[in-house]
């Protein structure tokens, strides 16, 4: 499974060549949709994108933890953790294009 | 926030757009996300987060109303994981700190 690593320069260049718009304006809007997101999760509120999938804050309450190195005990804050669920749409269309490529190595 | 609503933010950020095209824009954006994904690569965006895929092998499963066994065939699942800089946005803090 030789995958490449994609950066939001590949999103920008998809914006480029799929919709014709400049490259620097395609990288402030790929940056814009990221920052809007991050705004509505830094908000607390959850953000859903249909066929993709969605995102959403989970409140952690404080818990014991351990220094792996020590084995002492250190309590562990509460806090707030994002957790994505991908949708059905997006499930399935990894999974099968996936199993394709098992297939044919 | 829903789709609609991101879409409907960010045209109003970019007045010269159609309508249109940024929904456009926003479905290239995350389709381009999952094509990569499904394809074999994985998506890392810096202080967003990082979108990658784990293998979970066939099992054997059990329909926990009868107890019966059932085979659960292989299968890629995608995954999330929260970037630095969000994960501490969430928390409050701006990033002045370290840690």
């Amino acid at each position: 499974m030789a995958g490449k690593t994609l950066t939001r320069a590949d999103l920008a260049e998809a914006v480029v060549k799929k919709v014709g718009l400049p490259r620097n304006e395609s990288q402030d809007l790929v940056e814009l949709v990221l920052s809007e997101i991050s705004l509505n999760l830094a908000r607390g509120d959850s953000v859903k994108l249909s066929s993709f999938g969605s995102f959403g804050i989970r409140q952690k309450g404080q818990r014991v933890g351990r220094n792996p190195k020590t084995g002492k005990e250190v309590p562990i804050t509460p806090r707030k953790v994002l957790v994505f669920r991908p949708s059905n749409i997006m499930k399935d269309r990894i999974n099968s294009g996936r199993m394709r490529r098992k297939a044919a190595e | 926030m829903i789709k609609s609503e991101l879409i409907q933010k960010i045209a109003s950020a970019n007045p010269h757009l159609y309508h249109r095209d940024v929904e456009r824009i926003v479905n290239v954006i995350f389709d381009e996300i999952v094509d990569a994904l499904a394809r074999g690569d994985r998506v890392e965006l810096r202080g967003f987060g990082a979108f990658t895929v784990k293998h979970r092998a066939a099992r054997q499963g059990r329909n926990p109303r009868t107890g019966s066994p059932v085979p659960v065939e292989e299968k890629f699942v995608p995954f999330f994981k929260t970037g630095k800089e969000l994960r501490d946005r969430l928390n409050g803090d701006d990033g002045a700190t370290n840690n």
